[in-house]
Protein backbone atom coordinates (compact mmCIF):
# COMPACT_ATOMS: atom_id res chain seq x y z
CA UNK A 1 0.00 0.00 0.00
CA UNK A 2 1.32 3.25 -0.84
CA UNK A 3 1.62 6.22 1.27
CA UNK A 4 -0.78 9.55 0.51
CA UNK A 5 1.50 12.82 1.09
CA UNK A 6 -0.30 16.68 0.71
CA UNK A 7 2.26 19.21 0.10
CA UNK A 8 0.65 22.37 1.58
CA UNK A 9 1.54 25.65 3.35
CA UNK A 10 -1.41 28.61 3.55
CA UNK A 11 0.28 31.14 1.93
CA UNK A 12 0.50 31.31 -1.92
CA UNK A 13 3.79 31.18 -3.52
CA UNK A 14 6.15 29.90 -1.38
CA UNK A 15 6.88 27.07 -3.89
CA UNK A 16 4.44 24.23 -3.20
CA UNK A 17 3.99 23.31 -6.63
CA UNK A 18 7.87 23.37 -7.21
CA UNK A 19 8.26 21.05 -4.15
CA UNK A 20 5.89 18.68 -5.43
CA UNK A 21 7.64 18.52 -8.89
CA UNK A 22 10.79 18.24 -7.43
CA UNK A 23 10.13 15.29 -4.39
CA UNK A 24 7.65 13.54 -7.24
CA UNK A 25 10.52 13.38 -9.71
CA UNK A 26 13.14 12.71 -6.56
CA UNK A 27 10.83 9.81 -5.38
CA UNK A 28 10.28 8.00 -8.76
CA UNK A 29 14.34 8.74 -9.51
CA UNK A 30 15.20 6.38 -6.48
CA UNK A 31 13.16 3.66 -7.71
CA UNK A 32 9.37 4.15 -6.30
CA UNK A 33 6.59 4.73 -8.41
CA UNK A 34 4.73 8.19 -7.76
CA UNK A 35 1.34 10.00 -8.95
CA UNK A 36 1.41 13.67 -8.24
CA UNK A 37 -2.02 15.42 -8.19
CA UNK A 38 -2.56 19.03 -8.99
CA UNK A 39 -5.43 19.84 -6.83
CA UNK A 40 -6.11 23.32 -7.33
CA UNK A 41 -8.96 23.08 -10.07
CA UNK A 42 -9.42 26.42 -11.91
CA UNK A 43 -5.83 27.40 -11.63
CA UNK A 44 -3.54 24.23 -13.14
CA UNK A 45 -0.06 24.77 -12.54
CA UNK A 46 1.94 21.51 -12.03
CA UNK A 47 1.81 20.35 -15.57
CA UNK A 48 3.81 23.16 -16.55
CA UNK A 49 6.16 23.10 -14.11
CA UNK A 50 6.87 19.22 -15.09
CA UNK A 51 6.92 20.09 -18.66
CA UNK A 52 3.75 18.17 -19.51
CA UNK A 53 1.18 20.65 -20.73
CA UNK A 54 1.06 19.70 -24.17
CA UNK A 55 0.23 15.93 -23.01
CA UNK A 56 -3.25 17.00 -21.42
CA UNK A 57 -6.06 14.38 -22.10
CA UNK A 58 -8.18 14.43 -19.40
CA UNK A 59 -7.95 15.56 -16.25
CA UNK A 60 -8.56 15.33 -12.60
CA UNK A 61 -12.63 16.38 -12.51
CA UNK A 62 -12.76 14.04 -15.22
CA UNK A 63 -12.03 10.99 -13.44
CA UNK A 64 -13.96 11.89 -10.59
CA UNK A 65 -17.01 12.80 -12.97
CA UNK A 66 -16.78 9.11 -14.29
CA UNK A 67 -15.73 10.62 -17.65
CA UNK A 68 -12.26 8.30 -18.09
CA UNK A 69 -11.01 5.87 -16.57
CA UNK A 70 -8.33 6.78 -14.02
CA UNK A 71 -5.32 5.29 -16.57
CA UNK A 72 -6.92 7.50 -19.41
CA UNK A 73 -5.82 10.59 -17.41
CA UNK A 74 -2.65 9.74 -16.11
CA UNK A 75 0.45 11.09 -18.23
CA UNK A 76 3.20 9.36 -17.95
CA UNK A 77 6.58 11.19 -17.03
CA UNK A 78 9.00 12.74 -20.06
CA UNK A 79 11.95 11.67 -18.40
CA UNK A 80 11.66 9.10 -15.38
CA UNK A 81 10.06 5.93 -15.52
CA UNK A 82 7.24 4.94 -13.15
CA UNK A 83 6.39 8.93 -12.82
CA UNK A 84 2.86 9.90 -13.35
CA UNK A 85 0.68 13.34 -13.45
CA UNK A 86 -2.75 13.82 -13.11
CA UNK A 87 -3.58 17.02 -13.86
CA UNK A 88 -5.94 19.20 -12.40
CA UNK A 89 -9.12 20.81 -15.00
CA UNK A 90 -9.12 24.68 -15.82
CA UNK A 91 -12.82 25.02 -16.59
CA UNK A 92 -14.41 24.07 -13.43
CA UNK A 93 -13.57 24.99 -9.79
CA UNK A 94 -13.19 23.88 -6.54
CA UNK A 95 -16.91 22.79 -5.90
CA UNK A 96 -16.73 20.25 -9.16
CA UNK A 97 -14.67 17.23 -6.32
CA UNK A 98 -15.48 16.47 -2.55
CA UNK A 99 -13.41 15.48 -0.24
CA UNK A 100 -14.97 11.97 -0.16
CA UNK A 101 -14.47 11.62 -3.77
CA UNK A 102 -10.85 12.61 -3.24
CA UNK A 103 -10.09 10.19 -0.72
CA UNK A 104 -11.57 7.60 -2.74
CA UNK A 105 -9.39 8.72 -4.95
CA UNK A 106 -6.02 8.89 -3.42
CA UNK A 107 -7.59 5.39 -1.63
CA UNK A 108 -7.54 3.73 -5.31
CA UNK A 109 -4.53 5.10 -6.44
CA UNK A 110 -2.59 3.72 -3.24
CA UNK A 111 -3.01 0.16 -4.60
CA UNK A 112 -0.90 0.57 -7.49
CA UNK A 113 2.05 3.32 -6.56
CA UNK A 114 4.44 4.24 -3.53
CA UNK A 115 3.54 7.14 -3.48
CA UNK A 116 0.83 9.47 -4.34
CA UNK A 117 1.68 13.18 -3.95
CA UNK A 118 -1.19 16.22 -3.51
CA UNK A 119 -0.47 19.74 -4.54
CA UNK A 120 -2.53 21.70 -2.39
CA UNK A 121 -3.72 25.16 -3.59
CA UNK A 122 -3.32 28.23 -1.57
CA UNK A 123 -5.91 28.62 1.06
CA UNK A 124 -7.97 26.86 3.81
CA UNK A 125 -11.49 26.48 1.85
CA UNK A 126 -12.85 23.95 -0.11
CA UNK A 127 -9.48 22.82 -2.44
CA UNK A 128 -7.52 22.69 1.01
CA UNK A 129 -9.67 20.15 2.28
CA UNK A 130 -9.90 18.57 -0.49
CA UNK A 131 -6.35 18.05 -0.96
CA UNK A 132 -5.75 16.88 2.81
CA UNK A 133 -9.10 14.38 2.42
CA UNK A 134 -6.96 11.79 1.45
CA UNK A 135 -3.26 12.26 2.96
CA UNK A 136 -1.76 10.48 5.79
CA UNK A 137 1.05 12.94 5.61
CA UNK A 138 1.51 16.47 5.33
CA UNK A 139 4.73 18.60 4.16
CA UNK A 140 4.42 22.10 4.75
CA UNK A 141 6.05 24.36 3.09
CA UNK A 142 7.12 27.39 4.31
CA UNK A 143 9.91 30.52 3.54
CA UNK A 144 11.51 32.20 6.11
CA UNK A 145 9.39 35.52 5.91
CA UNK A 146 6.74 36.48 8.57
CA UNK A 147 3.41 35.92 6.40
CA UNK A 148 4.09 32.46 5.38
CA UNK A 149 5.02 31.34 8.52
CA UNK A 150 2.28 32.74 10.11
CA UNK A 151 0.30 31.12 7.62
CA UNK A 152 1.84 28.13 8.13
CA UNK A 153 1.05 28.01 12.04
CA UNK A 154 -2.40 27.95 10.83
CA UNK A 155 -2.11 24.75 8.78
CA UNK A 156 -0.67 23.17 11.23
CA UNK A 157 -3.76 23.80 13.85
CA UNK A 158 -5.99 22.72 10.84
CA UNK A 159 -4.11 19.23 10.09
CA UNK A 160 -4.02 19.01 13.98
CA UNK A 161 -7.67 18.84 14.00
CA UNK A 162 -8.09 16.84 10.73
CA UNK A 163 -5.44 14.05 12.82
CA UNK A 164 -3.01 14.02 10.16
CA UNK A 165 -1.03 11.47 11.42
CA UNK A 166 2.47 12.91 10.52
CA UNK A 167 3.41 16.58 9.90
CA UNK A 168 6.59 17.98 8.48
CA UNK A 169 8.38 20.93 7.59
CA UNK A 170 9.86 22.23 4.39
CA UNK A 171 11.58 26.03 4.98
CA UNK A 172 12.20 26.61 1.35
CA UNK A 173 14.25 29.51 -0.37
CA UNK A 174 16.24 30.55 2.50
CA UNK A 175 19.22 33.02 1.97
CA UNK A 176 22.20 32.16 3.67
CA UNK A 177 24.17 34.85 3.03
CA UNK A 178 21.42 37.03 4.79
CA UNK A 179 20.58 34.82 7.38
CA UNK A 180 24.46 35.12 8.44
CA UNK A 181 23.78 38.40 9.05
CA UNK A 182 20.63 37.86 11.13
CA UNK A 183 18.92 39.85 8.38
CA UNK A 184 16.42 36.72 7.49
CA UNK A 185 14.96 33.73 9.63
CA UNK A 186 17.16 30.78 9.81
CA UNK A 187 15.22 27.74 9.95
CA UNK A 188 16.15 26.81 12.93
CA UNK A 189 14.25 30.42 14.31
CA UNK A 190 11.26 29.05 12.13
CA UNK A 191 11.06 25.20 13.65
CA UNK A 192 11.61 26.89 16.98
CA UNK A 193 8.44 29.19 16.60
CA UNK A 194 6.76 26.47 14.69
CA UNK A 195 7.21 23.62 16.74
CA UNK A 196 7.18 20.94 14.25
CA UNK A 197 9.72 18.28 12.51
CA UNK A 198 11.96 19.61 10.38
CA UNK A 199 12.22 17.41 6.85
CA UNK A 200 13.99 20.03 4.53
CA UNK A 201 15.66 23.28 3.93
CA UNK A 202 15.78 24.39 0.53
CA UNK A 203 18.27 27.29 -0.45
CA UNK A 204 16.71 30.32 -2.53
CA UNK A 205 18.52 29.15 -5.98
CA UNK A 206 18.13 30.80 -9.51
CA UNK A 207 18.49 27.06 -11.18
CA UNK A 208 15.21 26.87 -9.58
CA UNK A 209 13.99 29.68 -12.21
CA UNK A 210 15.97 27.94 -15.09
CA UNK A 211 14.37 24.19 -14.22
CA UNK A 212 11.21 25.69 -14.13
CA UNK A 213 11.76 27.54 -17.50
CA UNK A 214 12.81 24.32 -19.09
CA UNK A 215 9.64 22.20 -17.34
CA UNK A 216 12.18 19.77 -15.72
CA UNK A 217 12.96 19.70 -12.44
CA UNK A 218 15.86 19.66 -10.83
CA UNK A 219 15.96 17.18 -8.08
CA UNK A 220 19.35 15.39 -8.00
CA UNK A 221 21.34 17.80 -9.83
CA UNK A 222 24.75 19.12 -9.40
CA UNK A 223 22.67 21.98 -7.59
CA UNK A 224 22.28 23.28 -4.15
CA UNK A 225 18.40 23.17 -4.98
CA UNK A 226 18.84 19.58 -6.05
CA UNK A 227 20.97 18.24 -3.90
CA UNK A 228 18.44 19.66 -1.20
CA UNK A 229 15.41 17.94 -2.68
CA UNK A 230 17.02 15.08 -3.30
CA UNK A 231 17.80 14.88 0.65
CA UNK A 232 14.43 15.56 1.26
CA UNK A 233 13.09 12.31 -0.65
CA UNK A 234 15.45 9.89 1.17
CA UNK A 235 14.36 11.79 4.67
CA UNK A 236 10.75 10.71 3.31
CA UNK A 237 11.88 6.86 2.45
CA UNK A 238 12.91 6.62 6.04
CA UNK A 239 16.43 7.33 5.39
CA UNK A 240 18.82 9.62 7.99
CA UNK A 241 20.39 12.38 5.41
CA UNK A 242 23.04 14.39 7.27
CA UNK A 243 22.46 18.35 6.50
CA UNK A 244 23.72 20.13 3.53
CA UNK A 245 25.78 22.71 4.14
CA UNK A 246 24.24 25.65 3.01
CA UNK A 247 27.21 28.18 4.42
CA UNK A 248 30.06 26.41 2.78
CA UNK A 249 30.14 28.51 -0.59
CA UNK A 250 30.19 31.55 1.30
CA UNK A 251 33.77 30.76 2.92
CA UNK A 252 36.85 31.91 1.89
CA UNK A 253 38.45 28.92 1.53
CA UNK A 254 35.80 27.06 -0.49
CA UNK A 255 35.82 30.39 -2.60
CA UNK A 256 39.31 29.82 -3.61
CA UNK A 257 38.96 26.20 -4.16
CA UNK A 258 36.11 26.55 -6.34
CA UNK A 259 38.41 28.94 -8.38
CA UNK A 260 40.78 26.47 -8.67
CA UNK A 261 38.31 23.54 -9.41
CA UNK A 262 36.86 26.12 -12.47
CA UNK A 263 40.96 26.57 -14.03
CA UNK A 264 41.10 22.79 -13.65
CA UNK B 1 23.52 49.06 7.12
CA UNK B 2 26.71 50.26 8.56
CA UNK B 3 25.35 52.70 11.04
CA UNK B 4 22.85 49.84 12.20
CA UNK B 5 25.68 47.44 13.02
CA UNK B 6 27.62 50.54 14.17
CA UNK B 7 25.13 50.99 17.12
CA UNK B 8 24.57 47.23 17.44
CA UNK B 9 20.82 47.42 16.69
CA UNK B 10 18.87 44.52 17.00
CA UNK B 11 18.53 42.46 13.68
CA UNK B 12 15.89 42.22 11.65
CA UNK B 13 16.31 38.86 11.89
CA UNK B 14 15.46 38.71 15.24
CA UNK B 15 12.85 41.49 15.22
CA UNK B 16 10.48 39.48 13.05
CA UNK B 17 11.39 36.21 15.41
CA UNK B 18 9.97 38.38 17.90
CA UNK B 19 6.83 39.72 16.20
CA UNK B 20 6.43 36.25 14.84
CA UNK B 21 6.34 34.76 18.50
CA UNK B 22 3.95 37.12 19.89
CA UNK B 23 1.29 37.47 16.76
CA UNK B 24 1.53 33.32 16.41
CA UNK B 25 0.62 33.53 20.78
CA UNK B 26 -1.99 36.06 19.87
CA UNK B 27 -3.48 33.91 16.83
CA UNK B 28 -3.15 30.72 18.58
CA UNK B 29 -5.04 31.80 21.52
CA UNK B 30 -7.68 34.33 19.66
CA UNK B 31 -6.29 36.03 22.85
CA UNK B 32 -5.95 40.47 21.52
CA UNK B 33 -3.15 42.26 22.69
CA UNK B 34 -5.05 44.45 24.89
CA UNK B 35 -6.93 41.61 26.42
CA UNK B 36 -3.15 40.92 27.36
CA UNK B 37 -2.23 43.42 29.12
CA UNK B 38 -5.40 44.40 30.97
CA UNK B 39 -4.81 40.24 32.28
CA UNK B 40 -1.41 41.62 33.32
CA UNK B 41 -2.15 44.67 34.97
CA UNK B 42 -4.92 42.46 36.80
CA UNK B 43 -2.57 39.76 38.13
CA UNK B 44 0.26 42.61 39.20
CA UNK B 45 -2.22 44.09 41.57
CA UNK B 46 -3.50 40.91 42.88
CA UNK B 47 -0.14 39.75 43.90
CA UNK B 48 0.80 43.53 44.96
CA UNK B 49 -1.57 42.90 47.75
CA UNK B 50 0.92 40.30 49.22
CA UNK B 51 4.02 41.10 47.98
CA UNK B 52 6.42 43.76 46.30
CA UNK B 53 6.98 42.92 42.34
CA UNK B 54 10.09 43.72 40.70
CA UNK B 55 8.36 45.02 37.79
CA UNK B 56 11.63 45.40 35.38
CA UNK B 57 12.05 41.56 35.31
CA UNK B 58 8.09 40.68 35.44
CA UNK B 59 7.64 38.59 32.23
CA UNK B 60 3.78 37.19 31.50
CA UNK B 61 3.07 35.56 28.29
CA UNK B 62 0.70 32.64 26.65
CA UNK B 63 3.25 29.91 25.19
CA UNK B 64 2.47 26.25 24.12
CA UNK B 65 3.14 23.76 26.44
CA UNK B 66 2.55 19.55 26.09
CA UNK B 67 -1.01 18.97 27.75
CA UNK B 68 -1.43 16.52 30.19
CA UNK B 69 -3.18 14.10 28.13
CA UNK B 70 -0.26 13.74 25.68
CA UNK B 71 -2.34 15.22 22.99
CA UNK B 72 -0.12 18.07 21.55
CA UNK B 73 0.74 21.27 22.77
CA UNK B 74 -2.09 23.50 24.72
CA UNK B 75 -1.30 27.66 25.05
CA UNK B 76 -0.56 28.17 28.26
CA UNK B 77 0.16 31.21 30.57
CA UNK B 78 3.75 31.33 32.04
CA UNK B 79 4.19 34.15 34.01
CA UNK B 80 7.44 35.07 35.88
CA UNK B 81 7.24 37.45 38.49
CA UNK B 82 10.37 38.07 40.41
CA UNK B 83 9.23 39.22 44.35
CA UNK B 84 11.44 42.57 45.06
CA UNK B 85 10.05 42.66 49.15
CA UNK B 86 7.63 40.46 50.80
CA UNK B 87 5.40 43.09 52.82
CA UNK B 88 4.27 42.54 56.11
CA UNK B 89 1.20 41.41 56.58
CA UNK B 90 -0.57 43.37 59.16
CA UNK B 91 -3.76 41.38 60.05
Amino acid sequence: MGEVIVITSGKGGVGKTTTTANIGTGLAKLGKSVVLIDTDIGLRNLDVVMGLENRIVYNLVDVIEGTCRINQALIKDKRTPNLYLLPSAQTKDKTAVSPEQMKKLADELRENFDYILMDCPAGIEQGFKNAIAGATRALIVTTPEMSAVRDADRIIGLLEAAEMEKTELIVNRIRPDMVKREEMLSSEDVVDVLRIDLIGVVPDDENIVISTNKGEPLVGSDTMAGKAYLNICKRIMGEEVPWLDLYHKDGIMSKFASIFKKKN
Amino acid sequence: MFFDNFFKKKSSGSVAKDRLKLVLVTDRANCSPDLMEQMKKDIIDVISKYVEIDLKGLDIKITQTESGEGNGSVPALIANIPISEMKVKNS
